[in-house]
């Protein structure tokens, strides 16, 4: 799993990271947070307020930090979501 | 449903229960002062005191309930309904709506680079993703109810006129200067995923929005009593001690330069109007002129180092200077006109 926090290195940037993290461990994930600091970088994902957790190259969330159990909500729903349905099911698109 | 009328009732219960408390505050602020400490009426002590606890428990409670509204109203917009709303709107509309949007849309001076960038690459106009930049911070409800408190709801009307007038022609002005080659040309270059992009009402439960509203004033009034009672007891020792007509020849109506001097000394202050306001009421109650502070505040919240700092990523030097000098001049303009109305 690839997990991505954005934002330019604020002091919430930084706390979502740290949810995140505990977020995971929580679900028992193991998985890399990368933290992406470069606006160009941000910029490619469409995202217009920071922080932002991208998984997998999902964007799952913008503009806020979640608590560890509402983050951990938002991992696992983002996941489970992924193989009903949407563009990844079907063939090509992604 | 008996859930939700039981919800209701308590929303009620508690409203009513704020309210009684509210109206309650000045007489209770003055029995503590004179009854309980035995201060003398008249007394400077006196009068420090009872400004500084009527005041902060009236700002803090207004500021609860306003910020708790003002996030579920937020709840409603996302950064990129407003984009979608403002896509391939008139220059004169586009500059209006992008002012009014600005005042609610969820908005924080971090994300100034890529709500820049969300904006111009999805083809808004540079003058109108600038009228949005100026009202966002400008036009705040902490700024409002701290003027409706301390100042009353002419003060406040006045500063959300002139704010969004500021924003909306500086906005027009930078427009009509053609200064797309002052934006760093990267931020051109930027080809999006695409997703995320929908402008769609964010679909939540009222449950949801209630808790956005008690989020935003974890948060926001979390962030701010600190200074509002610190702005308070430094405004509660002015109207003690400072002289009465002491600022009417520093920041009064005939010292003309008082208003470019308060601009200049706001510009590169920081600091959020919760801390800035109760000094400026106290100072207004020593002969200082309204213009003048509305000015100074306006100057404060509304152009500040930090996100000029931040906005350099995408901005050019001269795109910034610009920016602060067109912006300063609409604020410039107020201040005189308040000293000259009013």
């Amino acid at each position: 799993m690839n997990v991505k926090v954005l934002g330019p290195g604020c002091a919430n940037c930084k706390r979502l990271a740290a949810n995140t993290q505990e977020a995971l461990k929580q679900l028992g994930l193991e998985a890399l947070v990368t933290k992406i600091e470069d606006y160009a970088e941000i910029a490619k994902y469409n995202v217009m307020s920071t922080p932002a957790l991208v998984i997998d190259e999902k964007v799952l969330m913008t503009g806020k930090v979640p608590s560890v159990s509402e983050l951990a909500e938002i991992i696992s729903k983002g996941k489970v979501q992924k193989p009903q349905g949407g563009c990844c099911s079907g063939s090509g698109c992604c | 449903m008996t859930l939700n009328l039981k919800k209701i009732g308590l929303a009620t219960a508690a409203l009513i229960l704020w309210f009684a408390f509210y109206r309650s505050l000045a007489p209770f602020a003055a029995w503590v002062t004179y009854s309980v400490l035995g201060l003398g009426q008249g007394s400077r002590l006196g009068g420090a005191v009872e400004f500084f606890l009527y005041d902060t428990p009236k700002v803090l409670m207004l500021l609860t309930i306003v910020v708790f509204v003002v996030g579920i109203i937020r709840s409603f917009f996302t950064p990129e309904r407003t984009r979608q709303i403002l896509a391939g709107k008139s220059e004169y509309i586009g500059n209006i709506l992008a002012a009014l949007l600005g005042t609610v849309t969820p908005f924080c001076s971090c994300s100034a680079v890529p709500l820049f960038i969300g904006f111009v690459t999805a083809g808004i106009p540079l003058g109108v993703t600038f009228s949005f930049l100026i009202s966002a911070p400008m036009v705040n409800e902490v700024a409002l109810v701290l003027l409706y408190g301390l100042f009353g709801w002419k003060v406040a009307a006045l500063y959300l006129g002139t704010g969004l007038s500021i924003a909306i022609v500086s906005g027009w002005v930078i427009g009509r200067l053609k200064l797309e080659k002052h934006v760093e040309a990267w931020v051109y270059e930027i080809k999006s995923s695409g997703q995320q992009g929908d402008g769609a009402i964010p679909q939540l439960s009222w449950e949801a929005r209630l808790q956005a509203g008690k989020d935003s004033v974890r948060e926001i009034v979390g962030k701010v009593w600190p200074y509002v009672i610190g702005g308070i007891a430094i405004g509660a020792a002015i109207h003690g001690y400072v002289p009465e007509d002491f600022m009417a020849s520093i920041m009064g109506k005939q010292a003309w330069w008082s208003v470019p001097l308060a601009v200049l000394i706001g510009v590169p202050m920081y600091s959020n109007a919760a801390g800035i306001i109760p000094v400026v009421q106290a100072l207004l109650g020593k002969g200082a002129a309204l213009g003048t502070v509305l000015a100074f505040m306006m100057a404060v919240i509304a152009l500040s180092l930090p996100e000029m700092i931040i906005l350099r990523k995408v901005l050019k030097p001269r795109l910034i200077a610009i920016f602060i000098s067109i912006v300063s001049l609409g604020i410039l303009f107020v201040g005189y006109l308040f000293n000259w109305l009013l």
